[in-house]
């Protein structure tokens, strides 16, 4: 919302500077955004507050050398009046009317040397006002359109205001700093501030929170005209949905345009002026929060002559019919939905309640007559229909976050008052107002000890009393509690709470203490699976993966790439009603999907991907309200194993065992003995996949991603370029992580180490031959490490080779050859007992 | 005899002196005071001398033998040195030239922040809590007193699921419910890090999925005071120790009183730059004390306890300390940004 700071001095004094004012709305949660100065210092363009000035206009005259210019006699406080030389179209009224002094125009007056903007050129181009002859009258002075002050773009006129009981009593020669300058503010109106939705209501805390008085519109109205009674009859059958609805009549009103002062503070705040009758329902809901509404009386009477001849014009609030439009005044056409509040008559609709009026009812350039509406609106019922039809007026706005019944009355009041000043119009004896319900003002208890222990201020009984009368709560004091009765401009006080959030906001957030979590420390239990989590990433880390955080919404079509001939797995998913994209539609199955979707966009700029993450996988489970959420752990190599530099690359690209490496040091590392076997995967190339077991549980695959997986993610990486990727399940790996275990003594004794080539059939798996080595080793055997794999004519077809590095050692003795060789031969024996090997020499 | 041996003396000292290297160093002393040196052979004939001129030919002999020693040593030591320094004077690199790489990994900037986060909060008792993704309309909105059509729904567009009355959840304070229930009736001091999410365009400003932390403090008497305090030591130790806190009044249906913090702007120390859009501040998180209806839907009785909640984006915070300027790069993933941290 737009704020002008004068228009808040209307209702209370503001003699800090500008700064200190944003402070202050800031911090007690009026949060201005940005500040627009207009004249003062600030500014683009700064008033001189010598030369620029208020000017009054006492006679105009036509120029005698030129028919679009005039010479108009301004007095701005001199000992002498100006003479200056000006081709304003509204002045040209004034020509030949001799001395005008009293009608009260007046303008603002640039002297010579003032700065402004050139009101010729586009945009804002500075210039410095110079004197010089027009048509053989030297000029030295101008007086200025909106557009040379910088207020607007308006260049058509100059601004020409007429003095009234309205405008404060400048004289000519005021600074037009002190007339027209201004600091607008821009304030964020989050929903628990509806109050403040208007100028009132931000002056109103202005007022509590500096502690000053706040001065009230005057509400009070003349009303001269003719009796509205049995005229107008207003009911509704949804009181709960329309509890108040306030008409007057005002009749004979000029719809003439509005005084300078209006429109200037109407446009600041963001209105476009219209014309009197329009801008003074702007105007008041923008003073005081209250949304009005004008209706053509004599549309509405013409209707009654149909509906009750001798009878009068019935409004009534009622829910649509089904299948019920209505057409707004902005012409649109709506299909109203079932809870909508309509305003009607008999004979049938005739504006959306609270929202927008209707097009047949609406006042039109002739309309004399008019039906003031000041009512009040269920703001949840206001917000459903306004988001339904997509409507978002400044009186939805308004209605939708809350607006007190008790304001209604206030409001027509005041509209209607200026409409009787402004627009000449006589306003009807009597008001209709339907409040069915008046609600009691709602009265809070607070508890002493309670606004302590939730505020940590130590204030007393009385000074709590006290931030609160600042509001304009009605406050009784008592031994332990005081007694807070809400003020009826607001919606949002429910409970005690609220009442300390209020004392907090006016005795100042900054003004609390800061101290130290003093309460006794809750049970420390830590996170372990968290814990955990973030170890494994810490391995991976040390052996030279990246980690990713991924998109977790995904699209089923995506997620296939990785099932060739499938359509899918066979898992229901979360999906959707209201996706952003088709790309990000349900939430994912595949960990490994996300992160090779990240290898693929990578590999377009990276000749190494090592890439890998922790995250949640979701299964929909129809038996349960909300999925099963499995943490995975996916992990995807591929390209160089180094990266170049200027002594070359050489390490070659990334294979299944750098893989299998990988998981290996975290599987050491994490002391779980996970094994491997051979298995087949859809998504892994056959012959190059693993599973990965766990005290004979899957916890997981690892292999050679499948030439058609590759093929179908888009990766930029060579041909036959190997891509290797593991998936793991989190949750069943973690509980199997030992909180502790055992160390390895380090021996004294020196190691005897010997090395042992072992040919057995190419079927048998390197882990069968290792296990009986280590078997048959004993206790002696501390190492074994397969350093060569050959296969060859040497050891003849269908055999395999694999050659062994045994460390022996003992912890309480040195070892002689002679026991060494007793273990060799029994490891050498099994071997060719058990897999039928020989020993290659 | 003596006369041989001043020859010999004079002679190898001037050698001596012409020697340029340590391999003819060698050679000179194989030939003067090696085992069948010159030295060596004049003291065989010691034995056959007159011994009336015997001793003090054999005192010269020694004086003789140690000077030539003496020579050695320090003819020795300069070689050595000289060579030392030549080798080194012919072995100089580049130093300029770039090291050698290595493959290196790293953490995603986002679980850096988090773990500062955690380690921060750790310290203060907090611990870590996490909840589910996908949650019930009830325990990210309901419970946390957002009524139906309640206008605070709209500062947040959740995404539905096809199940009625699940979304994915739009804060992690949807989190907050699940650790009372889970720590009732013990006092609570939880942190609670998450991906949330939001059905907004995605921008340079906002994304469809963020992370979020969330914290909460319930207990018997945890005040508005212990909130500021708290989370102004949050910011010292995150932003640096001369941070200053600023807490403005603000609203969320789930606190009241409700605050946002603002930090003093560490990147032009309040000075005023682009990124604190010259206000000298900083918004980093939104906080305030439990509303009664949210500890009651908890399980905690809210006349006898109190408690404060915040949140804070991890994205935001990564934002401001790197100037990170576009909010797609943490999920984007781009290996030329993630190894930047």
């Amino acid at each position: 919302m737009q704020v002008p700071l004068s228009w808040l001095k209307d209702f209370v004094t503001i003699d800090r500077p500008v700064a200190e004012v944003d402070r202050i709305l800031t911090n007690a949660g009026l949060e201005v955004k940005t500040i627009e100065y207009i004249g003062i210092p600030g500014a683009d363009l700064v008033w001189d507050r010598d030369l620029i000035v208020l000017g009054h206009i006492l006679q105009v005259e036509q120029h005698p050398n030129a028919d679009k210019l005039v010479l108009a006699t301004v007095d701005y406080g001199a000992d002498a009046p100006e003479v200056v030389v000006t081709g304003a179209p509204n002045l040209f009224e004034f020509v030949g009317q001799g001395d005008i002094s009293s009608r009260g125009l007046y303008s603002p007056l640039a002297l010579e040397g003032a700065e402004l903007y050139d009101g010729h050129k586009d945009g804002r181009v500075k210039m410095k006002l110079k004197g010089r002859p027009l048509r053989g009258i030297h000029n030295r002075c101008m007086v200025c359109s909106e557009k040379e002050l910088g207020i607007s773009d308006e260049h058509e006129g100059i601004i020409l205001m007429v003095k009234d009981q309205w405008l404060p009593d400048y004289q000519a020669g005021t600074p037009m700093q002190d007339v027209l300058g201004d600091a607008v503010l821009e304030i964020d109106i989050i929903p628990n501030i509806a109050r403040c939705a208007s100028m009132l209501g931000v002056a109103r805390e202005y007022a509590a929170l500096t502690n000053q008085p706040l001065r009230l519109p005057d509400y009070h109205v003349v009303m001269d005209g003719p009796p509205v009674e049995g005229k107008v009859v207003i009911t509704t059958d949804k009181p709960e949905l329309n509890p108040r609805f306030v008409g007057m009549v005002i009749h004979n009103v000029r719809q003439i345009d509005s005084p300078y002062w209006m429109q200037y503070r109407l446009r600041l705040a963001g209105q476009r002026p219209i014309n009197v009758v329009v801008d003074i329902s702007n105007y008041v809901m923008l003073e005081m929060g209250q949304p009005n509404h004008t209706f053509d009386y004599d549309f509405l009477r013409q209707r009654a002559d149909q509906y009750a001849p001798d009878g009068p014009i019935h409004i009534h609030t009622r829910l649509p019919q089904p299948g019920e439009m209505l057409t707004t005044l902005d012409e649109k056409v709506h299909k109203l939905p079932p809870h909508a509040i309509l305003v009607t008559d008999p004979l049938s609709n005739l504006s959306l309640g609270g929202i927008m009026g209707g097009l047949d009812s609406e006042i039109k350039p002739e309309t004399q007559n008019v039906l003031l509406e000041a009512a009040a609106w269920n703001f949840i019922n206001i917000r459903r229909t306004a988001n339904a039809l997509g409507i978002h007026s400044d009186a939805a706005f308004r209605f939708s976050r809350g607006v007190h019944p008790s304001q209604a009355l206030l409001g027509a009041k005041r509209a209607a008052e200026l409409m009787r000043r402004l627009a000449g119009g006589t306003v009807a004896q009597g008001i209709v107002d339907y409040y069915p319900n008046p609600p009691q003002a709602a009265t809070v208890k607070l508890a002493y000890d309670y606004a302590r222990r939730l505020s940590g201020l130590d204030l007393s009984g009385e000074a709590m009393a006290d931030l609160l009368r600042r509001l304009e709560f009605a406050v009784t004091v008592h031994e332990d509690h005081l007694l807070a009765t809400v003020p009826d401009h607001r919606l949002d006080i429910e409970g005690p709470h609220d009442l300390v959030e209020e004392i907090c906001r006016v005795y100042g957030y900054d003004n609390i203490p800061n101290t130290i979590l003093s309460d006794p420390l809750p049970p420390q239990r830590g996170n372990p699976k968290l814990e955990q989590e973030e170890r494994i990433k810490d391995v991976l880390v040390q052996a030279g993966l990246q980690e990713l955080i991924t998109f977790r919404l995904t699209s089923p079509m995506y997620e296939a790439k990785l099932l060739p001939g499938s359509e899918g797995d066979a898992w229901p998913y979360v999906a959707l009603t209201n996706p952003n994209s088709a790309e990000r539609a349900v939430m994912r199955h595949s960990l490994l999907a996300s992160v090779l979707e990240i290898a693929a966009h990578n590999s377009r700029y990276q000749e190494r991907i090592a890439i890998f993450e922790i995250g949640p996988i979701f299964i929909e489970d129809e038996e349960e309200i909300l999925p099963t959420e499995q943490t995975r752990l996916s992990l995807a190599l591929t390209g160089q194993r180094g990266v170049p530099g200027w002594q070359g690359n050489n390490a070659g690209q990334y294979d299944f065992f750098d893989l299998k490496g990988i998981l290996e040091t975290l599987f050491g590392e994490l002391h779980v003995p996970v094994n491997y076997e051979a298995a087949q995967h859809p998504s892994y190339r056959p012959g190059r996949t693993a599973r990965l077991l766990l005290n004979g549980q899957q916890i997981g695959v690892m292999g050679e991603l499948h030439p058609l997986v590759t093929e179908r993610l888009d990766l930029h990486i060579e041909r036959d370029q190997p891509v290797l990727a593991a998936d793991i399940d989190l949750d069943a790996l973690i509980p199997h992580i030992p909180p502790y275990y055992q160390y390895a003594p380090i021996s004294p004794y020196p190691p005897i180490e010997e090395d042992l080539a072992v040919v057995v059939d190419v079927g048998i798996t390197a882990v069968t031959v290792e296990e009986i080595i280590r078997r048959a080793g004993g206790p002696l055997l501390k190492d074994v490490r397969l350093f060569d794999v050959y296969e060859g004519e040497q050891i003849g077809k269908g055999k395999r080779s694999l050659a062994y590095h045994l460390t022996f050692q003992a912890t309480d003795k040195t070892l002689n050859d002679k026991a060494v060789a007793k273990q060799r031969q029994r490891i050498i024996a099994t071997l060719a007992q058990r897999l039928n090997a020989r020993i290659r020499e | 005899m003596l006369e041989e041996l001043e020859t010999l003396y004079t002679e190898a000292l001037a050698k001596l002196e012409q020697v340029e290297n340590t391999a003819v160093l060698e050679t000179w002393y194989h030939d003067t005071l090696g085992r069948k040196g010159a030295v060596y052979l004049l003291t065989r004939q010691v034995g056959q001398m007159d011994p009336a001129i015997r001793p003090a030919f054999g005192k010269r002999l020694n004086e003789v033998k140690n000077d030539l020693q003496a020579a050695y040593d320090g003819r020795l030591a300069a070689l050595k040195t000289a060579e030392l320094e030549a080798a080194i004077a012919s072995s100089a690199l580049d130093v300029t030239l770039p090291g050698r790489p290595l493959p290196t990994g790293g953490l995603h900037i986002v679980t850096q922040t988090l773990r500062d986060i955690y380690r921060i909060f750790g310290d203060m008792g907090f611990q870590v809590y996490r909840s589910p993704d996908v949650e019930t309309d009830a325990y990210n909105f309901e419970l946390l007193n957002f009524p139906p059509h309640h206008p605070a729904r709209e500062m947040q567009d959740s995404f539905y699921t096809t199940k009625p009355d699940v979304i994915l959840r739009t804060h992690t304070s949807a989190g907050q419910i699940r650790a009372m229930q889970a720590y009732y009736p013990e006092p609570v001091r939880v942190i609670l890090p998450g991906m949330c999410y939001r059905n907004e365009q995605i921008t340079t400003r906002s994304s469809i999925q963020f992370t979020q932390v969330e914290g909460l403090a319930v207990g018997h008497n945890i005040s508005m005071a212990d909130l500021k305090g708290t989370l102004t030591e949050f910011a010292r130790r995150m932003f640096g120790a001369g941070r200053q806190t600023r807490f403005r009044a603000s609203y969320f249906p789930f606190t009241e009183p409700s605050a946002e913090m603002d930090i003093t702007c560490f990147l032009c120390e309040s000075k005023g730059c682009q990124v604190c859009k010259y206000t000298g501040w900083l918004e980093i998180l939104g906080s305030g004390m439990v509303h009664p209806t949210v500890l009651r839907n908890g399980g905690y009785d809210p006349g006898v306890y109190t408690g404060f909640a915040f949140g804070m984006g991890p994205e935001r915070i990564a934002m401001l300390k790197y100037g990170i300027d576009d909010i797609r790069q943490f999920w984007g993933n781009d290996l030329r940004f993630l190894q930047q941290f």
